[in-house]
Parts: C-alpha cells; structure tokens; sequence
C-alpha cells in the first residue's frame, strides 16, 4: 500500500507471470487431451468389450453398435447382443440394483439363447470390503448353492435362500445379495424382451 | 423432499465425509486439540464449502461441459476455490468485522481442505442438480463439524489422561478416530425413500 | 555437489522427515487408499511422480516469478501436473484410476506438494528439487505402501494379493474406515519409538 509506484509495475509483472504460467498449463493439458484422448476412448471400448467377451457366449458380431436399450421397471438396461452369423446365441445385458448396501451397483451378466447365465462380472459398486464386496467371487462359487452360473431365472427362483429363493447369499451380506439377484432378474427380464421379440 | 432427506442424513451419518470417505483429514487432526476452535473451523468450512460448490457447478454446467473442455476441471475448480476464500477473507474483513476475528484464522486453511475441492468433484461425478448439490455441500459440511466437534471433545479430555510416551498426541488421537469411525459405521445401511 | 549431498536429501525426505509418520502431511490420501498394499504403493508412486514434475518445474520458474503471486503460481503448476497424470491414467491404467477415484485429482490439495513447493524447491536447483522430490515421494510411497500391507494382512491374511494365512482368521475391521485410522496411530507411535531412541 505504501508504495504505489512499485506496486504498479509489480502488478503488471504479477498478472503477466500468472498469465504465461496459465497459457503454457493451457497448452500443455490441450496438447496432452488430444494425445489421450484416443486411448481414452479405447480404453473404455475395450474394458466394455472384454467383460462382454467374459460374459456372454462366443459371437463374431460387434456387440457395441449393435447395443439396444430395454426399458425395465421405470428404468433403461442395455442389451449387447452376441450374434453367429445372424443367429442368436445370447446377449450380454447391464444390470443394476439401487438397493445395495451402499447404493447402487451395476453388473453386467451374460445369457445363452434360452437365457440360462453364462457369466457375470461386477461392474461398479461400493458394498463393504471383505462382505458385499466378495460377489464378484461369490456367486460363481461352485460351493452349495452359491452360483447363479449355469441357471435360469425362468426355471429356478433366483432370490437368497432366506427369503426362500434357490441361491445361498453371502454370509452376513443378505442386502448386497438381495440387490446382487434384482440386478439379475433385471438383466434377465431385459434379455427376454429382446428374446421374444427377435 | 425425500430425496433431500436422504441426501442429508446420507452425508451427515452414513457417509460422514470424515469417517467414511477420508476426505479433510488434516482440519480434522490440526484444529481440533479445543472445542471452540472446532466449531469455528466448521463453520467456516461451511461457508466456504457451500459457496465453492454453488459457484464450481455453475462453472461445470455453463461453462466446462458447453466448451467440452471438462479436462481442466481440477485446476479451474482449485483456482475458483483459493481465489473465493481470498476473496471472502477480504470481504469479510472489510464488511463483518465480528465475523472475521470468529473466522478469519480458519479461512487460509481451507483451500487446501481437501474436503472442499472433493465435494466440489464428487457434485459433478454424481450429475447432482444445483439445489441437490447445495444441500448435499451443507449438509457435508454439517458432518464434518460434527465430527470435528465431537473429536475436540475427547481430544480436551484425552490431555487429562496418563497416555505412553509414544502414544502421546496423535497417535492415541488417531486411535480414538478410530474408535469413532467404528461407532459411525453403525449408521451404514440406512435407507431413506 | 558431492553426490553424497543428493543422497542425503533423498533420505531427508525418506526417513529423517517421512511426510506421513513424521510430519503428518497428506493424512486424506494415506487413510483413503491403503485398503491394499498394492492400491497404497499406487497412491504413492503417482504423487510421487507429480511431486518430482512439480517440483522441477517450479525450481525452474522460481526467478522470474514475484513472490507476492508465487502460491498461485503453484497450485496452477501443480494442477497442471495432476490433471496430466489423471489424462494418462485415464487412458493407460484404467482400473486403477478406478480403483483411486477421487483422490488422484485430489492430489493437488496434498499439503506435500505445496509444503515441498514452498519449503524446498523455490529455495533450491532444479536437480536438488528432483532429489527432494524423489525422497520425499519414495518416503510417502513407503508409507503407504507399509500402511496398506499391514492393514490387507490383519484384514484378509494377504499381503500384495499373496495368501498368508486363511481369510477367515483376518478381522475384516483393519480394512474398514476404522482399521485405517489405528493403524496408522500404532504405526505413527512406533515411528516416534524408533526415532527417540
């Protein structure tokens, strides 16, 4: 304040210096984002694709571009569709549950023509470490009732057997459980309306 | 309504921003050896934490996302967020002088609360609308001065106890966070709506 | 400089002033993400690798800018640096971007980085900041790379996804919020232990 003089010319000097160290940050992020941007796109395709491929029966169809949504309970679910030829062999659907343990999770499952599941993979979700976190092993567990792998919604009851359903869920994650097989009767319900459609 | 209520007791007891997400970790352990300075920083957390949401959601909506230019995100939301508490000591000093001395210490200490820029991001990754964003921001920062209250509290009467020597200080304070943290879990499953 | 010099920052930063168990920087980050060693050692490396940037660039920059807007100045270098690490883990490592969340742009509130910033690189050359960085961000790695080990052995009897012993034996507390916070007291007190003998 004493000093306006200098406090002029520092000024100057203070806008310009902020001024080029933003321009040249500008530039560099610009330049790194066009880099990245590419692989970034790629990254994601390919994480899609490969828990598709984990999924869903063998295809030698694209599945991404040829994704359909299905609206399910007031919500949308994607359906891939695996394809030999122009046949149908199964589908690779995205199903969710907004009643987790801890909101909301999403897994992507993988059904066979006749919409017996062929596999699963747990895509988002924040369960509890070492409890509800354990469904991405657990219902593919050959041990007792555990797997949904190899089952049909349509013939057996894909609920825990506590609430007298054909799965046994995780010990001491009975609500992660529950969200785990909405999430694959959505995924299901959504796959039968492609099926009897197609 | 009911998903503000739900926002609300999410992020005061389910998710406390300190207990469960670890977010504002250095406040939480730095300003909370007295109660006073406890409910102060709070508030002034508060405060801050509400302002820089509002204004970084705007920014995120009509100007980052419109321009395709998200990839800034981070070094816009932390200029906005230093530069608003610069701004807010000025304004304060100037305008609320009662206000100032109650919170003006504080205020350089919260641009680099990383609680402020968290919420800030957590805001835009969750696509909360502008009234969700506010009331999620206050009510984060509700539970964070919860937490920073109730930890003051035990850390005045921790002083009084015989503690080992390496114990002393934060390690046994940590300890009792962690006693805290376990209590807190007990909220975890609450569903509303 | 003597090369004995250099290696005497590093280990400054490494042991004498560990930023996590010494000086009790970063506390956000260290608790959040040493669920795992592997996840902890992630954490560290890429603050690590925006700390040795960072530092570099603003010991390059520290002549020509005025002292009364070095802090912004700063946090803009150090934004800078971290918004490019998100861009490559984003596109390179993204599981693991993933798995870090929200803490990889939080990074740039790390009070490491601006301490180290202040403190050190815009008083020092452009390689002693390299070197600090370096020991600084090997001894935040180490922390949290310990941390995390020893919260996944007690919590699920691995270390590095290695089995130790049966799953069932761990107590599944150590990798929850509260295991966090206790262990890193109990290993903070055991710093302090070492270092007052």
């Amino acid at each position: 304040m004493s000093n306006s003089e200098k406090k002029e010319s520092s000024l100057l000097s203070m806008v310009a210096t902020l001024g080029i160290i933003t321009s040249l940050a500008g530039l560099l992020l610009a330049w790194v984002n066009v880099i990245t941007a590419g692989p970034v796109a790629e990254a994601n395709r390919q994480g899609r694709i490969s828990a598709i491929e984990s999924v869903a029966p063998k295809f030698d169809n694209d599945p991404l571009s040829e994704a359909v949504v299905v609206a399910v309970g007031g919500d949308s679910v994607k359906v891939y569709p695996a394809k030999e030829g122009d046949r149908l062999v199964g589908a690779a659907v995205e199903g969710f549950s907004m009643n987790g343990f801890s909101g909301r999770i999403d897994v992507m499952f993988g059904f066979d023509a006749d919409g017996t599941v062929t596999g699963y993979e747990v895509l988002s979700h924040a369960e509890t470490p070492g409890l509800g976190a354990k469904m991405n092993e657990w219902f593919r567990s050959p041990e007792g009732n555990r797997s949904v792998i190899g089952r049909s919604p349509a013939r057996a009851n894909m609920t825990v057997a506590k609430d007298a359903g054909d799965v046994d869920g995780i010990t001491a994650a009975t609500i992660t459980s529950r969200a785990f097989l909405e999430a694959l009767r959505t995924a299901y319900d959504a796959f039968h309306q492609i099926e009897t459609a197609n | 309504m009911l998903t503000y209520i739900s926002i609300i007791v999410t992020a005061i007891f389910v998710n406390n921003i300190v207990f469960s997400q670890f977010l504002g970790i250095c406040p939480f352990i730095g300003v909370s050896k007295r109660l006073e300075s406890a409910v102060g920083m709070g508030a002034a957390v508060m405060f801050v934490m509400a302002l820089a949401t509002s204004v970084t959601w705007i920014l995120q909506t009509a100007v980052l996302e419109p321009l395709g230019l998200q990839f800034i995100q981070t070094i816009a939301f932390i200029l906005v967020i230093a530069s608003l508490v610069q701004m807010l000591e000025i304004v304060l000093k100037k305008v609320a002088q009662s206000l100032y001395q109650a919170l003006g210490v504080f205020l350089p200490l919260i641009t680099t609360n990383c609680a402020v820029l968290g919420v800030a991001i957590l805001v835009t990754q969750r696509g909360f609308g502008f009234m969700e964003s506010l009331v999620y921001s206050v009510s984060t920062a509700i539970g964070f001065t919860l937490a920073l209250v109730i930890f003051a509290g035990i850390r005045e009467q921790l002083q009084l106890v015989d503690v080992p020597c390496s114990m002393r200080g934060v390690p046994i304070a940590l300890i009792c966070a962690g006693l805290l943290a376990m209590a807190f879990m007990g909220f975890s499953g609450i569903k509303i709506g | 400089m003597a090369m004995n010099n250099k290696l005497r920052i590093i280990y400054d930063g490494l042991i004498a002033n560990n930023p996590t168990f010494v000086l009790l920087l970063g506390m956000c980050p260290t608790l959040g993400t040493t669920g795992s060693a592997i996840t902890g050692m992630s954490m560290g490396l890429a603050t690590m690798g925006v700390l040795v940037c960072s530092n570099m660039a603003i010991s390059a920059i520290k002549g020509f800018v005025p002292s009364k807007v070095r802090i912004p100045a700063y946090i803009i270098v150090i934004a800078t640096f971290v918004t490019v690490l998100q861009m490559l883990m984003q596109a390179y490592l993204p599981s693991l971007n993933a798995l870090l969340g929200i803490f990889i742009p939080l990074i740039v509130v790390n009070c490491i980085l601006l301490g180290r910033a202040e403190a050190f690189a815009s008083k020092h050359s452009v390689v002693d900041s390299m070197c600090d960085g370096i020991g600084t961000g090997l001894g935040f790695t180490l922390a949290l790379t310990m941390l995390g080990a020893v919260r996944e052995f007690l919590g699920t009897g691995r270390v590095f996804g290695l089995d130790v012993y049966p799953e069932r034996f761990g107590s599944l507390v150590f990798v929850l919020a509260p295991g966090a916070f206790i262990v890193l007291g109990l290993m903070i007190a055991l710093f302090n232990r070492i270092n007052r003998r």
